[in-house]
């Protein structure tokens, strides 16, 4: 259950996080100013189990981590969009945030529905019109990665191999 | 059998790959450099293993190199302390970290290369897979030596006919760029063929795959041919054999015909790369500074273009011109070979190679209200300072005659003048 926070269409790394605050990669600071640009309200009042809800390409242009970590330090617990930048999909992913594709949810959802997820099944549930939605369900190693909290700590106690085993594939 | 990323996984699997599973791949360099290396050795040191294998990783300094900055200094610190304690092989600083990966024989057809740095496509045009990925993820591949991969579906861009005089493959790039627009190829791999590609030199080639990141592409990928091979024996000190893979009964997910010999020059406006012109739309409009630069359009061949249209002239006074050669050894190939006199006399600042202004950190950073016409890829707001200045994407030609006047100008008659 959380809040939905809506953005647009092509949001790149830069309007996530600009580049001027990447010389921390701490989550907590990076989160102080995450969308300050395009949303200043965000930071300031987001809640634990909100979910971002974006537009076409999330997350495009550079490679750079800070993006998905300010997001995930803001204690979103996933982003829905139609579809994801690559590298901001891998590395959303690799840190544990969870993500969704999910174009119809998208188009159905305005800012501050009342959202719920299930990740495992990748059922959306808009509380505020009542409507269901189902975006793919994520892959079980993506999971494992989730719930690991970030492929770093995965590795800590298992073999890379770990991760396709019984995946699909 | 399969797609040209379909093989090349394949034999790199020892098994039949198909679109949309799922690998766990050995790769065979991992890339990083200056901008994206401290974080990469953080997630290292968190997982807390030792490095599977020293002779895979490379590490560049190119982005802001030399340091324009304490921050930037202390980052190279950083970095010298681990490959020091590591005693790594491949520390280089000669040059963008992409032309350097190719010049010192990293690349080979076949290979899977994986970069921190959202250019690492670029290795495609050699018959490599080439991909960009975030810092986290290189210290997962140092520690483990691999990478997961989703095998991607392949858009085809077939390539026709001859281009005009003044017309280059970064006109023709562009242009594919405006077709297929900023996430026309996400999650995709892009292979570029047909037989504009098979008659291209490799200088040339390598824009397709390195503009494909524009695209959102997972790899953009040319299939190694004679042309590859060739390069790679007289140019590289990379040793073969090397195995030219090539699509087998592919199946597209789409395939995008162009004929180039329509194609007029062409020109990515501020601010978005798929915001593509014919240049004679954009022509006389102002530009502050004329930037000749970066992993995409700095090798030899484009400053001998430069040269020629420049040589015995003098660039407008009141715009800036840099010129940024993408390695030290093109550098001194211009330098032996009187270019960079050339490019001087005719009033051009030029740097010391590397990344240079294209990430707006030093050596051409733009006030607001500014305009620029670069050989770069991306033109994102502010990419190359401040987030009121424009940034125009275009040929180097189109950069040389933008530099004479001022304006943005079509090369073409100074190209005709210089033929006759
Ligand atoms: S030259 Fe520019 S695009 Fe190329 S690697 Fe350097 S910063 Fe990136």
């Amino acid at each position: 259950m959380g809040k939905a926070w809506t953005f647009g269409e092509n949001m790149n790394t830069d309007e996530i996080i600009p580049g001027r605050f990447n010389i921390t990669i701490d989550p907590l600071e990076l989160a102080k100013n995450v969308f300050c640009e395009v949303k200043p309200e965000y930071a300031k009042t987001v809640q634990s189990g909100d979910v971002i809800v974006g537009g076409q390409n999330f997350g495009c242009g550079s490679s750079r981590e800070h993006a998905p970590i300010a997001i995930k330090g803001s204690q979103a617990k996933c982003i829905i969009a139609p579809s994801f930048a690559r590298i901001f999909f891998r590395n959303a992913i690799n840190i544990g945030l969870p993500i969704l594709e999910c174009p119809e949810a998208v188009a159905d959802i305005t800012e501050g529905d009342d959202i719920d997820v299930n990740l495992s099944t990748g059922e959306i549930f808009n509380r505020t019109n009542g409507r269901q939605y189902q975006a793919q369900a994520l892959p079980d190693f993506v999971l494992k990665i989730a719930e690991a909290g970030g492929i770093v700590n995965f590795l800590k106690t298992h073999d890379i191999q770990d991760l396709l085993m019984n995946a699909e594939g | 059998m399969g797609t040209l990323i379909e093989e090349i996984f394949s034999r790199k699997a020892g098994r039949q790959i198909h679109a949309g599973e799922i690998l766990l791949l050995d790769v065979d360099y991992i890339m990083s450099h200056d901008n994206t290396t401290p974080l990469a050795i953080k997630a290292f040191q968190a997982i807390g293993k030792p490095i599977l294998d020293k002779n895979r990783i490379v590490i560049h300094f190119d982005h802001a190199y030399p340091a324009p900055n304490v921050l930037a200094a202390e980052n190279h610190k950083k970095i010298i302390e681990f490959v020091q304690a590591q005693e790594l092989p491949h520390f280089l600083h000669q040059g963008v970290c992409h032309q350097v990966m190719i010049e010192e024989g990293f690349i080979t057809p076949g290979a899977i290369v994986i970069g921190a740095d959202s250019h690492s496509n670029t290795y495609g045009a050699l018959g490599a897979f080439g991909t960009g990925l975030g810092s986290t993820e290189i210290g997962v591949a140092w520690a483990t030596g691999k990478c997961w991969f989703k095998v991607p579906e392949t858009i085809r861009v077939e390539l026709s006919g001859q281009a005009q005089h003044g017309v280059y493959a970064k006109d023709v790039m562009i242009h594919i760029a405006g077709l297929l627009g900023m996430d026309g190829g996400t999650y995709r791999s892009v292979e570029f063929g047909g037989e504009y590609i098979d008659n291209l030199p490799m200088h040339e080639r390598i824009i397709f795959p390195n503009m494909s990141t524009e695209i959102g592409a997972k790899c953009g990928l040319i299939a190694a041919d004679e042309v590859t091979i060739n390069y790679l024996e007289n140019e590289t000190p990379a040793e073969g054999p090397f195995e030219a893979l090539h699509p087998i009964n592919p199946r597209y997910e789409r395939i995008l015909e162009i004929d180039v010999a329509t194609l007029t020059p062409q020109v990515s406006c501020h601010p978005d790369v798929d915001n593509v012109k014919p240049l004679a739309e954009v022509e006389g409009l102002d530009v502050n500074e004329v930037y000749i630069g970066t992993c995409t359009n700095a090798r030899y061949e484009d400053l001998e273009i430069v040269a020629n249209m420049l040589k015995g002239k003098k660039v407008n006074p009141l715009v800036r011109v840099i010129v940024t050669p993408a390695s030290d050894r093109i550098y001194k190939k211009a330098l032996k070979n009187g270019l960079i006199e050339i490019l001087m006399d005719a009033g051009c600042t030029v740097t010391g190679s590397g990344c240079g202004a294209c990430i707006g950190r030093h050596g051409g950073i733009l006030a607001p209200g500014e305009r620029a016409l670069t050989t770069m890829n991306r033109n994102f707001i502010g990419r190359m300072g401040s987030p009121l200045s424009e940034i125009y994407l275009a040929s180097p030609a189109t950069a040389a005659a933008t530099a004479l006047t001022g304006k943005i100008t079509d090369p073409r008659n100074l190209l005709m003048q210089i033929a006759e």
